[in-house]
C-alpha cells in the first residue's frame, strides 16, 4: 500500500534526511520525499497499518531534523 | 511571504541595526562581550538551539551543528583576544539571510511552477431547479451534466450535448490555435472554453478525468529521482562529516607539528579560525536544493509546452538520446487513409467513387471506411445487392443492377479485366464496373503537416539516426520515409518483430547513447517499455498511452519530440553547471582557507552566494518557449 502525506521542511538536505529516517522505519518498505513538492510518499509492508508506522516515521523524522512536519 | 519567513526578516533586520548601533560603543572586556552577545542570540539562538538538539539526538554532522560550532568558536577567540566580534556575528547574520533567500526562491519558484500547472478546477457548474450551483468537481457522478461558461475551465471530461464554443487548449497541449466543438463532440478537462457556453454530459468522474491524471503525473514526477539527484544526496551524506574531520584535523595537527617538530609556536588562535572558515564552506545546501530544484523546474516548463515528462530519471535518459525510432502510422502519419486520387477513369469521379462506395458498404475495413468518407453521402444500402467478399481481393455486388467489382490486382485477374498498374504509392482499389475496367482509386495515409520538420529539428538537436519501422509494405514505407528523410525504415513488422527490431538497435547504440522509441500509445505499448524511453504521442484522452509512456506528448506534433529532447538537455545542462559550479567554488574556497587566505567573509560567499547563484541558476530551466 502507497501512501501520500504533505510535509513541510525547510532545507532540501532535511529532505533527504527525512527520507532516509522514514526508510529505516520499521514496517516501511519503501520512502520518497519530494523538497519540490513537499510530499512524502510511502510505501508500506504488507499487513502494517499506516497511522501506527506514521506515527514512528515522524518521531524518527524529529530525531533528524527537529523542524519538520509530517501532517498525518 | 509565510509567517516563518517575515519573522526571520525581523530578526535579521533588528541584529544588523544592532551592530551598527554596537560599533559606535566604547565599551570594553566582558561588557563588549555581553553587548554583541545580543545581536548574535537574536539572529542566531534557532541555529544554536537546533544544534544542541542534534547533539541530543547524536546528529551531529547537520549544517546548524557547523554553523554553531564556527561562530561560538569565533566568539571564543574574541574573547580571548579581546578582538573583534562582528565577524562571528556576520557570518551568522549571513548564514541566515542565505536561508532566508532560499527559503523565498524556493518557496516563489514553487509557486511559479504551480501556477504554470494551473489547471485544475476548482469547481463545476450543476443545474438545479432552473438554478446554476456551484459544487466540488468530485461530487458530479458520471453521466451528470455540467454547464461550462466563457471563460471557465472543463473540470471534468465529457461529451458536449449542447452548445457551440471554441476552446483553449494550450494548457494542455502548448497548442496556442483554438479548437472548436459542437454537439456531440468530446472534450477534455483542463481546456478553456473562450466564446460559448457549453453544457456537457460527463463521462469519468473527475479523478479519472484527463486533468487530475495530468497533475497527478506532474506532481508525483520529481520523485522518480534522477542519478544526479542520488549522486548528490550520497555525496551530501559523505562530504559533511568529512568536512568535519578535516576542520578538526586542521584545527590541532598544524599547531602541534609546529610544536613538536618544527618547534616553532603553535598559533593555535590562526589555525582554530581557518578551521571554522572551513566549516562555514562546507555546506552542502547549493548543491541539496539546487539539482532537484533544476529538475522541478525543468519538468514544469516542460508540461507547460505539451511534454509531461514522468521523473526527473526519464529527464536524464531523454538528454542522452541518439537514436529515435518512429512507429508509422499514427505518428509520422495521420493513421488515417484517405483517397487521394482517382485514375484512368472514363467516368466521373463522383460516380465512380460512389459505386465503389455502394459495393464496399457492408465492409468496416479502413479502406472501405475511406472509400465511403470520400463519397460523402449516405449510402442507401437497398440499391445493393447480392454483395460477395472475395476473400484478400475485394468485392463485387450488384449496384442498381450492374456488376460492380472493386479490389485488388488479383480481382481483376480474376474477372479477366485488363488493368492498368498504378505508379502511385499507397493502396489501389481497382474498378470494374459491367465487366470494363473503369480505372483506380488511389488510397493513402496523409502524412502529418510537421512530420518533415520533426526530423530535421530531432536532427539539429543532436540525434545521430533515425529510424521508422512500421508493419505497412516495404514500397509505402520507403516512400513516406524517403519524403521525410529518415535514415531507416524497417517494414512489414508484425508487433512482435517491432520489439524485435528494437532490441536488435539497443544492441547495436553505443554505450552512453539512449534510445527512444515515438509510437502513439495504441497497440506499441510493449514496444514503449522496451525502449529506454516511450514517447507517447496524442494522449489526450487515451489512459493507455499516459500508463504505458515515460514522457507523454499532449497533442499529436512530432515536432513536439524535438522540443522535448531539447528541453531535457537544457535541463541536464543546468544541473551539471550546478553540480561544477557548486563543487567547483567550494573546493577552492576551502582550499583558500585551509592555507589561511579565505577569510569569513569569503566563506559565506562560498556558502550563501554559491546557493543563491544555483537556486537562480535551476530557475532557468522553466523557461522552454523559445524553441
Amino acid at each position: 500500500m502507497k501512501k501520500t502525506y504533505k510535509i513541510d521542511v525547510d532545507c532540501a538536505n532535511c529532505a533527504n534526511k527525512m527520507e532516509d529516517a522514514a526508510r529505516k522505519t520499521e514496517g516501511v518498505k519503501d520512502a520518497t520525499v519530494n523538497f519540490m513538492t513537499l510530499k512524502m510518499s510511502v510505501e508500506f509492508e504488507e499487513g502494517q497499518d499506516p497511522k501506527a508506522v506514521m506515527q514512528k516515521v515522524r518521531d524518527n523524522c524529529k530525531k533528524v531534523e527537529d523542524d519538520c512536519e509530517i501532517f498525518i | 511571504m509565510n509567517k516563518k519567513q517575515k519573522k526571520m526578516l525581523i530578526r535579521i533586520l533588528l541584529a544588523a541595526s544592532l551592530m551598527v548601533l554596537l560599533h559606535f560603543l566604547p565599551a570594553r572586556g566582558l561588557i563588549r562581550f555581553a553587548c554583541y552577545l545580543v545581536p548574535y542570540l537574536i539572529v542566531g539562538y534557532d541555529i544554536l538551539l537546533k544544534a544542541g538538539k542534534g547533539i541530543r539526538n547524536r546528529q551531529v554532522f547537520d549544517e546548524s551543528f557547523l554553523m554553531a560550532v564556527a561562530t561560538v568558536g569565533a566568539m571564543a577567540l574574541a574573547v580571548y583576544e579581546d578582538g573583534d566580534y562582528t565577524e562571528a556575528i556576520a557570518v551568522m547574520l549571513f548564514y541566515q539571510v542565505g536561508e532566508w533567500f532560499q527559503s523565498y526562491a524556493v518557496g516563489r519558484s514553487r509557486r511559479n511552477i504551480s501556477e504554470l500547472m494551473d489547471i485544475r478546477p476548482d469547481y463545476a457548474n450543476v443545474e438545479q431547479d432552473g438554478e446554476l450551483m456551484q459544487v466540488d468537481p468530485d461530487e458530479v457522478p458520471v453521466g451528470g451534466i455540467i454547464v461550462v461558461q466563457p471563460g471557465e475551465k472543463i473540470p471534468i471530461d465529457g461529451v458536449v450535448t449542447e452548445g457551440r464554443s471554441s476552446l483553449n487548449t494550450s494548457a494542455l497541449t502548448g497548442e496556442s490555435v483554438p479548437r472548436s466543438v459542437k454537439e456531440g463532440e468530446e472534450v477534455i478537462s483542463g481546456c478553456i472554453n473562450l466564446t460559448g457556453v457549453l453544457k456537457i454530459r460527463t463521462a469519468k468522474e473527475f479523478g479519472e478525468s484527463t486533468v487530475s491524471k495530468i497533475l497527478d503525473l506532474v506532481e508525483n514526477a520529481s520523485s522518480r529521482k534522477s542519478k544526479s539527484e542520488d549522486f548528490i544526496s550520497k555525496f551530501a551524506r559523505v562530504y559533511t562529516p568529512l568536512v568535519c574531520y578535516s576542520a578538526l584535523a586542521l584545527a590541532f595537527l598544524p599547531p602541534l607539528v609546529r610544536m613538536a617538530v618544527l618547534g616553532l609556536p603553535a598559533d593555535f588562535g590562526d589555525w582554530i579560525y581557518r578551521a571554522l572558515t572551513f566549516l562555514v564552506i562546507s555546506c552542502p545546501c547549493a548543491l541539496v536544493v539546487s539539482i532537484p530544484l533544476s529538475f522541478f523546474a525543468g519538468i514544469g516548463g516542460a508540461s507547460n509546452a505539451g511534454v509531461l515528462i514522468k521523473g526527473s530519471n526519464y529527464m536524464e535518459t531523454m538528454s542522452r538520446v541518439k537514436c529515435v525510432v518512429f512507429d508509422k502510422t499514427g505518428t509520422m502519419t495521420q493513421g488515417v487513409f484517405e483517397v487521394i486520387d482517382v485514375h484512368h477513369s472514363r467516368m466521373e469521379r463522383e460516380k465512380l467513387l460512389e459505386y465503389a462506395a455502394l459495393a464496399e458498404c457492408a465492409s468496416s475495413h479502413p479502406i472501405s471506411k475511406s472509400l465511403k468518407k470520400a463519397y460523402g453521402r449516405p449510402i442507401d444500402r437497398s440499391r445493393v445487392t447480392n454483395i460477395r467478399e472475395i476473400s484478400g481481393s475485394g468485392v463485387i455486388a450488384q449496384v442498381d443492377g450492374i456488376t460492380v467489382a472493386a479490389g485488388n490486382v488479383r480481382l481483376m485477374r480474376h474477372l479477366q479485366v485488363e488493368y492498368k498498374e498504378c505508379r502511385h504509392v499507397g493502396t489501389i482499389v481497382h474498378m470494374a464496373v459491367n465487366g470494363v475496367y473503369e480505372g483506380h482509386i488511389v488510397i493513402s495515409d496523409r502524412i502529418k503537416p510537421h512530420a518533415k520538420e520533426a526530423v530535421a529539428a530531432l536532427k539539429s538537436a543532436g540525434v545521430s539516426r533515425t529510424v521508422m519501422l512500421t508493419g505497412d509494405t516495404a514500397a509505402v514505407a520507403d516512400q513516406v520515409a524517403a519524403e521525410l528523410g529518415i535514415d531507416e525504415v524497417y517494414s512489414e513488422l508484425l508487433p512482435e518483430g517491432k520489439v524485435k527490431k528494437v532490441e536488435e538497435l539497443l544492441e547495436k547504440r553505443g554505450e552512453k547513447e539512449r534510445l527512444a522509441f515515438v509510437g502513439d500509445g495504441i497497440n506499441d505499448a510493449p514496444v514503449l517499455s522496451r525502449a529506454d524511453i516511450g514517447i507517447a504521442m496524442g494522449a489526450m484522452g487515451s489512459d493507455a498511452a499516459i500508463e504505458a509512456a515515460d514522457v507523454v506528448l499532449m497533442d499529436d506534433d512530432p515536432v513536439k519530440i524535438a522540443k522535448a529532447i531539447r528541453i531535457s538537455r537544457k535541463c541536464l545542462g543546468i544541473v551539471y553547471e550546478n553540480i561544477w559550479f557548486a563543487i567547483g567554488i567550494k573546493g577552492v574556497c576551502l582550499l583558500l582557507g585551509a592555507l589561511g587566505i579565505a577569510n569569513m567573509w569569503l566563506a559565506v560567499f562560498a556558502d550563501v552566494g554559491v546557493m543563491v547563484l544555483a537556486v537562480l541558476n535551476a530557475i532557468r530551466a522553466l523557461f522552454v518557449k523559445k524553441f
